[in-house]
């Protein structure tokens, strides 16, 4: 089963984004763990995105798809037409270095590594995909 | 989406953080605990029991005051994360570098 959810890249989305996520995953039955969690992981790649891809330009647009599978789990899509950040090559600093640092940002691409069993970037012409996988039983 | 309240209860500050904490709302607990590391005063509550949900914008102010408390010998004690936000300190191992205590009677006895 296939949900989507497109915004304009507006900090305020977020919610919105966290609350459609959150419904379908219920729908599914997953624990309120797992969809707390899932939801965190994914408002953190939304809101990288928008404020530091799209520079919180309304005009611009993210889009959220849920991929639903029995077999191979949860497939959230995040599709936009940003210049492409590749997670992936991503160094997130250490714990250590944020607060030595006393950076305030930086952790949330962490997160989304420890709540995600794969993590994959596809991108052509028209579109970036930012293809987050987890592997979980689903109802 | 969040309400920060500071009241004074006997020798502390209580910040009472109720809502949403995202990378839309962070700021507000930003300059909450600015204020109250610039008001001089060494004993803080965080009263998270109205807390919904917390990101990283969030977690990471937090952390970017550990050293600061450090330095000006600040007790920061937080308080009442409910099992879902509890759940994202804990991924990151913030409930190791940072008090947390279940009760604000437990967090009032931390504070000393």
């Amino acid at each position: 089963m296939k949900y989507c959810y497109k915004v304009p890249c507006k900090k305020e989305m977020l919610k919105e984004i966290r609350c459609f996520v959150k419904e379908v995953l219920e729908k599914h039955g997953l624990s309120e763990v797992d969809v707390s969690t899932l939801v965190l992981a994914i408002d953190e790649v939304c809101a990288n995105l928008i404020i530091h891809s799209h520079c919180c330009n309304p005009k611009e647009s993210i889009e959220v798809e849920i991929n639903v599978d029995k077999d191979k789990g949860l497939i959230f899509n995040i599709i936009d037409k940003a210049e492409i950040f590749n997670i992936n090559e991503y160094q997130e600093p250490t714990l250590e270095d944020i607060i030595k640092k006393q950076r305030k940002g930086g952790i949330g691409l962490i997160l989304v590594k420890k709540i995600m069993d794969d993590i994959q970037i596809y991108s052509d012409k028209k579109k970036h995909i930012c293809r987050l996988v987890k592997k979980i039983p689903i109802n | 989406m969040v309400d920060i309240k500071r009241l004074q209860e006997e020798d502390h500050d209580v910040i009472v953080i109720i809502g949403e904490v995202d990378a839309s709302s962070s700021i507000e607990l930003d300059n909450a605990i600015s204020e109250a590391v610039k008001s001089g005063k060494k004993k803080f509550l965080v009263d998270c029991t109205s807390l919904d949900y917390i990101s990283s914008a969030g977690l990471g102010v937090f952390m970017s005051y550990i050293e600061e408390f450090k330095r000006n010998d600040i007790n920061l004690v937080i308080f009442g994360l409910n099992d879902k936000v509890a759940n994202v300190f804990e991924i990151l191992g913030l409930d190791q570098l940072l008090k947390i205590e279940g009760t604000k009677e437990e967090a009032k006895a931390l504070l000393g």
